[in-house]
């Protein structure tokens, strides 16, 4: 059995599973002062004592990070920045509070100016006057050699309760974004481990000993302990929660699209062959442009209780909610109003839906059903146009090879996963908009937390090997080794593959997940006056977002 | 100010002349690094977009490729070209404030007649894209007159034979001295053709020219011309092989210099020519413009080996510079009346050519005729002949934009007369009605 819990901003949700089905599930108030005694309620609401003993993983999906970082309740943060020359200081992120300092790799990872020690020094004293016990280390092209913020972090040893260094966060490359991620990464450090201290001591309440994950942006787990090291990736996994709680009903064969259509918004995700889509560059929270890795999601200000109102004799849904429908005693006119008259859910107070609609249609000189029929009509309308603009920015997306540019894969879904409140009510109407096969999954109103419990360990590790240079680096593990002559692509990938695979056990993947891709090779001439010298490799390897095999035990 | 800049980044990474050419896969694989490190596309003014595919009536608009596009253009140069012509879109629909291809392989080295790849080019990016602007765009933008600036190390010798016969396109080339570096061309008294006389303009600059001496000759000599000239639009054919770390050319430029080269120029577009330092010069000089491009602070742009002491100037550079502007602006303000020294008055005024191309080992011979016109950029003829195949030569008909009538009377006629027994292939193009016709 998996329990699976996603402790949201209002509602905890949670379910108990088993076999890839749903035998129990709960919705239960979120205590916003006690997120331990949320859990626990929520844990409570769906197993018996009998149950927790046969539970063999338990997976926690929380807004927490999400909303300190919304509200700005962010703990201080030394940021030490090693930018040499570039992007004037001005234009990098959180300038203002950062210390530049000397020091910067160039983009084979040689060393072009070294750090001032003494000047670390200096600045370290600096700090401890501050009292600022958290740090960031951030270099320019660090994921290429972490050496210089290797040596900065050791000089901090003795001030520092924790220090991120950037070479670990990600193994893509962005100065600007690095320095984003280390910095969130250490404001929401003592947060989150306080979360994962309470954490253990709900296990110990629970008397058993089963490994607890919490989910990441990317829709992958990570062990608690573990999530301890980068509390940042935990950062916005409440829309993952969702999609991987879709990804049962996505075809793998053909691409699709999932819908959640909440009462104020829509999110819209996309999957390419089964797997979902993840940002390109990394997620952006609030103004941070990070390098976390997150499953793509495009939201739209329109859902089941939008405030429908006529402005210049046109019909305007959204952006705001006044409130429930008018069926449900709320203030103002709401698609689901217009769903209930037309007929298509049978819910709420019907002549209050007929009054709702009965004023739209005043206003447009209309029937009510008239009235009603433009609203659906309108909003399938702005769903389908968002879910188009979406597939064309992918398919647009810059491709670097002439292969990927004349034979490159293009994003086609042909399936809409419907789920939320007014799913069910409008999922026919959106498909002829869509022109798209419809599926509604059941359960919906608990998908968040059944997608954290189904959700397998994700990790990924970036290479890269100069054999001019004779040297390999491991971007995320801050390594970097001389290699042999001879030295090759296979061996490249054999080695990362090796790595990966204690990297994601350490993690908290069972055996039967580490299913490790190789998401991306390139190789290429390292060529000095006119003869070829070395090569350069470049790899990435990746356990990417997917269900775990868990999740039918 | 801060401008939005669209960039279209096309590396092929699957692209090589051959394994060892300077034109080969990992040439922008650096600059991508860079570029991708210093976070440039998270700006909120600088917009990534994916190049389109050129189409054969985009080549046929400037070149006579012979014995036909299939057999001389890979799917590569159909993608740089491609995303020059993305770039000019982006512009002219003004989605951006300006662009910048950022793409290779590279195109200014090709002429009129392409019979193959010479220094390292087969299409001229900037040539297919003047033209496309012109046929798409030109009525409804206003677009006639159009300034090209070659700031790529070698002389940009194909533009110049495309544009020789055009009086609407300036096309200025700045360049290490034609003595010293190949293609060998781009002196200062080659200012154009009969009809479209000055609006050629070369400024060759000796070896070890700095950062002073470039900057002297944009602003000295090009920004005046410019000015006079009125553009409706700047192209900047942007080679970055000035640099002092090019391992094929001999000059100094810097990658701060390239950002305010483009800051002080303004190109509306910009096109990667050449550049082949690929390590030490391409990512700070491309991060360099653009920024500049964008508006935004270059002021920290530097290479980490950049010596303040390499960029003092030798004085007698700076002397020969003094002199070539004294030389450029005499002849550019007195262009109307060194016409008639130049070209005698006569009804047609004919050239041979010799063309080698470097790169394919071809040698081509070239008889041109132009109509002397006085309304129109005049009517061309072009006979060419591979040397190195025992083939007949090839006859080809050049129609101009904004074409007079007595010159397109004459043109066809040409034309109509031209036998298929003496040529391989007889050709018609023209750009006024945008066609291109094999007899």
């Amino acid at each position: 059995m998996i329990l699976g819990i996603d402790v949201g901003g209002t509602h905890t949700d949670s379910v108990l599973m088993q076999n890839g089905k749903i035998l129990r599930k709960s919705k239960v108030m979120t205590d916003k002062s006690d997120l331990l005694r949320s859990v626990m309620n929520a844990t409570q609401a769906v197993t018996t004592p009998e149950d927790i003993k046969q539970l063999r993983r338990i997976v926690l999906s929380t807004t927490m990070t999400t909303n300190a970082v919304a509200q700005h309740q962010l703990d201080p943060v030394g940021l030490i920045v090693m930018s040499g020359p570039g992007v004037a200081h001005g234009d990098l992120p959180l300038s203002d509070r950062a210390a530049f300092v000397k020091g910067y790799m160039n983009h084979r990872g040689m060393e072009a100016e070294g750090v001032d020690e003494d000047e670390i020094r200096a600045l370290k004293k600096e700090f401890a006057k501050q009292g600022i016990k958290h740090f960031g280390v951030i270099g320019k092209f660090s994921t290429r050699s972490p050496a210089h913020e290797q040596t900065v972090q050791a000089l901090l040893d003795g001030e520092a309760s924790h220090v991120t260094v950037g070479h670990q966060l990600s193994g893509e490359l962005s100065f600007p974004r690095r320095i984003s991620t280390a910095y969130l990464n250490e404001a929401v450090w003592r947060l989150h481990s306080g979360m994962a201290d309470q954490l253990q001591a709900y296990l110990a309440q629970l008397g058993v000993n089963v490994p607890l994950y919490i989910l990441k942006a990317d829709g992958g787990t990570i062990e608690l302990e573990q999530s301890r090291h980068f509390p940042v990736q935990t950062i916005l996994s409440g829309p993952a929660a969702t999609i991987m709680g879709v990804l049962p009903y996505v075809p793998t064969d053909r691409d699709s699209v999932s819908i959640d259509i909440g009462g104020t918004t829509t999110d819209i995700a996309l999957f390419a062959d089964g797997a979902p889509l993840l940002e390109p560059k990394g997620v952006q929270i609030e103004e941070h442009k990070t390098l976390i890795r997150g499953l793509l999601t495009h939201s739209i200000a329109l859902g089941g209780d939008s405030h429908v109102q006529v402005v210049d004799g046109k019909l305007a849904l959204g952006p705001e909610r006044k409130g429930p429908a008018m069926a449900f005693d709320g203030p103002v006119p709401t698609p689901t109003d217009a769903m209930i008259v037309l007929g298509m859910a049978d819910v709420g107070d019907k002549a209050k839906a007929l009054a709702a609609m009965t004023a739209i249609g005043a206003a447009l000189r209309t029937t009510p059903q008239q009235a009603a029929q433009a609203i659906v009509d309108q909003a399938c309308a702005t769903i389908n146009a968002k879910v188009r603009s979406m597939i064309a920015e992918v398919n647009s997306k810059p491709v670097y090879t002439i292969h990927e540019m004349l034979e490159g894969k293009q994003l086609a879904p042909a399936d809409a996963i419907v789920i939320g409140g007014p799913a069910p009510y409008i999922a026919a109407a959106l498909g002829n908009s869509l022109n798209m096969q419809m599926v509604v999954p059941e359960n919906s109103e608990v998908i968040n937390a059944s997608g954290a419990a189904m959700a397998r360990t994700t990790v990924e590790l970036t290479l890269m090997a100069d054999t001019e240079e004779r040297l390999m680096s491991i971007a995320e593990e801050g390594v970097q080794t001389d290699i042999p002559r001879g030295f090759d692509m296979d061996d490249l990938i054999e080695i990362g593959k090796e790595k990966l695979q204690k990297i994601a056990r350490i993690a908290g993947a069972p055996e039967e997940d580490i299913e490790i891709e190789v998401a991306d090779s390139q190789s290429f001439n390292v060529i000095r006056d006119g003869s070829t010298t070395g090569k350069n490799f470049r790899v990435r390897l990746q356990i990417k977002p997917g269900l775990s095999k868990h999740a039918t035990l | 100010m801060k401008k939005k800049t669209g960039l279209v980044f096309f590396p092929a990474f699957d692209y090589a002349i051959s394994p060892t050419h300077p034109e080969r896969e990992e040439r922008l694989l650096y600059t991508q690094d860079q570029v991708s490190e210093e976070g440039l596309l998270d700006f909120d003014n600088i917009f990534e977009f994916k190049p389109d595919l050129c189409t054969p009536e985009d080549i046929n608009r400037v070149h006579f490729c012979v014995p036909g596009i299939d057999e001389l253009v890979h799917a590569s140069h159909l993608i740089s070209v491609g995303g020059t012509l993305t770039a000019a879109d982006k512009v002219m629909t003004k989605e951006v404030d300006n662009a910048f291809a950022l793409v290779r392989p590279c195109g200014h080295h090709s002429m009129r007649v392409v019979h193959g790849t010479r220094g390292f080019c087969t299409l001229n990016m900037e040539a297919i894209m003047v033209e496309y602007i012109r046929e798409k765009y030109g009525d409804k933008n206003g677009i006639k007159k159009i300034a090209i600036v070659d700031t790529d190390c070698h002389h940009g010798d194909g533009s110049q034979d495309i544009f020789w016969h055009d009086p609407n396109t300036l096309f200025i080339s700045m360049h290490q001295d034609g003595r010293t570096l190949y293609p060998g061309s781009g002196f200062p008294d080659e200012m154009g053709g009969p009809n479209a006389f000055g609006t050629t303009i070369n400024l060759p600059m000796p070896p070890n020219t700095c950062e002073e001496g470039f900057l002297y000759v944009l602003d000295e000599i090009v920004m005046p011309i410019l000015a006079d000239f009125k553009p409706d639009l700047i192209i900047n054919s942007a080679g970055q092989d000035n640099h002092y770390s090019d391992p094929i050319t001999n000059m100094k430029f810097t990658a701060q210099g390239y950002a305010v080269l483009n800051d002080r120029l303004k190109p509306d577009i910009a096109v990667l020519e050449g550049g082949y330092s690929i390590e030490s010069a391409l990512p700070y000089i491309n991060t360099g413009i653009i920024l500049a491009m964008a508006g935004r602070d270059y002021s920290q742009i530097r290479e980490p080996d950049y010596d303040a002491e390499d960029q003092i100037q030798d004085p007698r550079i700076s002397d020969y510079l003094k002199r070539l502007k004294e030389v450029t602006l005499s002849q550019w303000k007195n262009r109307h009346e060194l016409r008639s020294q130049v070209y005698p008055d006569q009804p047609f005024h004919t050239r041979e050519n010799s063309i080698y191309y470097d790169t394919a080992g071809i040698r081509e011979s070239q008889v041109e005729t132009v109509r002397t016109c006085s309304d129109c950029g005049g009517a061309v003829t072009i006979e060419s002949r591979n040397e190195s195949r025992p083939k007949r030569p090839i006859f080809a008909v050049q129609i101009p934009r904004f074409c007079c009538d007595a010159c397109r009377a004459w043109a066809e006629e040409q034309f109509a007369g031209a036998d298929k027994y003496t040529y391989e292939q007889v050709l018609l193009q023209d750009k006024d009605q945008d066609t291109y016709i094999e007899k």
